[in-house]
């Protein structure tokens, strides 16, 4: 029986599981990637020894540099935490406001006409390509340095990304309801307040909470152009090579940031 | 016709009179939607004419379709409530045709308005539900809720997209019933459309049936034979395309 059955294996066309030509291609795309990979570590420079090295530095430099952290300099550090998520709320609210017309207006299921719909979606494509740095610098050279450039640096960049959220999720909302407001003679303004505000109202506030994670991290970067918040003094220790200071500074800012994100975490979690 | 070329409704000469119960008939894709969805131009026909109160409302624009469409209300297969809206509130939208933007953005409605569809919540019988959400709310409750919001419209042209098509037996009786019945309180010119045979014999004024896009029958209850049913589908009737009686 089993002799049999071999027999007739052998005579038959061998099936592969994978294409051969399919596995050509793909032994060509992982060399090719793998030799990607090598080129960039020559162009930076990055061999695995000096990473290995790097280790050892960074160690170092923790345990005689940092610590102990000045914890009489925590004062200071409070201050201008509590000012980085001034900046943050502040930002995240002047977007959250910003960013609903602008939502609406990219929204394909509101805006009908389509030159407006793409106008728009490009719009706010560019507004989110450009880093909240380079807009920081930008507000700097022209408000002054403080924390109002970082605000409105970073109320720019989330206004952009917060758009892009909500109009997706006005576009993914149930149909039926806002047919019915039109059907009864609603006009545009009284579908979006009617129809679609209550079914996105939910996936709004998490979006916003989230837009107000990434601002109080984007905020701390923000001081190092003179953005305000803590930044700047991070910037300034770190400059007096006085690393007692800053260790007191990181320690707390990761406090602070990992606190935030785990309120905003548990709320959003209810939202949904 | 459709943009594909595909004729939707061809030929359809109909006058309906005020306060006339209409149910139309036909398989689907027999054109019922198109039909219905063309009285308030939800879809536009491309040709010939459509006169309400001797207006041709094929030629409105904006603001005079938005006026058109506050005295035609419509009720749908599926509801189409804001299912995380309050049921009062969904009722209420049914009146923003009416109301003036402004005030409605902030939700400020005259106290007369909410009068009147806290009373029409009444009169389907549903009024102890005015705050709930409306997707606490079973199938035919919430059918219930779009008829209020309909009546809150104060229309003078109800209609009613199939709207039973998604509701079991009994259920779908009772807001028939109660579709009927307050259509006729308010001396309301009702086209209905319908699947099920025995339920258009059981609510009907007049019968209008439509095969592939064309009327096929056109008359009083009292004309209607099986015979006619058989001509509408093409074919004999079927236990398919009955709901049966209430206490199924």
């Amino acid at each position: 029986m089993a002799q049999e059955k071999s027999t007739t294996l052998n005579q038959l066309e061998r099936y592969h599981l994978t294409p051969k030509k399919f596995k050509l291609f793909l032994v060509v795309t992982i060399v090719i990637v793998i030799g990607l990979y090598i080129a960039a570590v020559f162009q930076t420079e990055a061999f695995p020894n000096r990473i290995i090295d790097g280790m050892e530095i960074i160690f170092k430099f923790v345990i005689d540099d940092l610590f102990p952290p000045n914890w009489s300099y925590l004062n200071t550090v409070a201050r201008r935490l509590l000012e980085t998520w001034n900046m943050a709320l502040f930002s995240t609210t002047i977007a959250a406001v910003l960013a609903l017309p602008l939502s609406f207006l990219a929204s394909g299921n509101i805006v009908k006409s389509r030159t407006a719909y793409q106008f728009m979606r490009n719009f706010l494509n560019i507004m989110r390509t450009i880093p909240e740095v380079i807009l920081a610098v930008l507000f700097v050279a022209t408000v002054g340095i403080g924390s109002v450039s970082g605000i409105l640096a970073l109320s720019v960049f989330s206004a952009g990304i917060l758009a892009k959220l909500i109009s997706e999720t006005i576009e993914a909302v149930d149909p039926g309801p806002l047919d019915a407001i039109r059907a009864s003679g609603g006009n545009k303004l009284q579908v979006i307040a009617y129809g679609v505000m209550p079914q996105i109202l939910p996936q709004y506030a998490s979006y916003a909470l989230y837009v107000l994670e990434i601002n109080v991290k984007a905020s701390v970067i923000l001081g190092f152009v003179g953005a305000g918040g803590i930044g700047v003094i991070m910037q300034q220790q770190l400059r007096m090579f006085r690393y007692d200071n800053v260790a007191t500074i990181v320690f707390l800012t990761f406090l602070t940031v990992s606190l935030i994100d785990f309120i905003s975490n548990r709320l959003r979690g209810h939202l949904e | 016709m459709y943009p594909n070329g595909h004729q939707g409704l061809k030929n359809i000469n109909l006058k309906i009179n005020d306060g006339e119960f209409v149910v139309i008939v036909g398989m689907s894709g027999a054109g019922k939607s198109s039909l219905i969805r063309s009285i308030n131009r939800m879809v536009t026909p491309t040709e010939g004419e459509l006169l309400i109160d001797n207006e041709n409302v094929l030629a409105f624009r904006e603001k005079k379709l938005r006026q058109l469409r506050t005295n035609v209300g419509m009720v749908f297969q599926n509801y189409n409530l804001v299912k995380r809206m309050s049921v009062l509130r969904n009722v209420m939208s049914g009146r923003l045709g009416h109301t003036n933007t402004f005030r409605s953005l902030l939700g400020l409605f005259p106290q007369e308005d909410l009068q009147l569809a806290m009373n029409n919540l009444k009169r389907v019988g549903i009024a102890e539900k005015a705050y709930v959400r409306a997707d606490q709310l079973s199938g035919g409750q919430q059918q219930r809720v779009s008829i209020a919001r309909v009546l809150t419209q104060q229309p003078k042209v109800i209609l009613a997209d199939e709207p039973v098509a998604s509701l079991d037996p009994p259920t779908s009786h009772r807001v028939m019933k109660d579709l009927r019945r307050v259509s006729k309180e308010d001396n309301l010119t009702t086209i209905v459309n319908l699947h099920f045979i025995d339920m258009a014999m059981e609510y009907a004024d007049r019968i209008i049936g439509l095969r592939d896009g064309e009327v096929v029958f056109d008359g009083p209850i009292s004309e209607v034979t099986e015979a006619t049913f058989e001509e509408i589908y093409g074919r004999p009737i079927k236990d398919d395309d009955l709901i049966g009686s209430e206490e199924a």
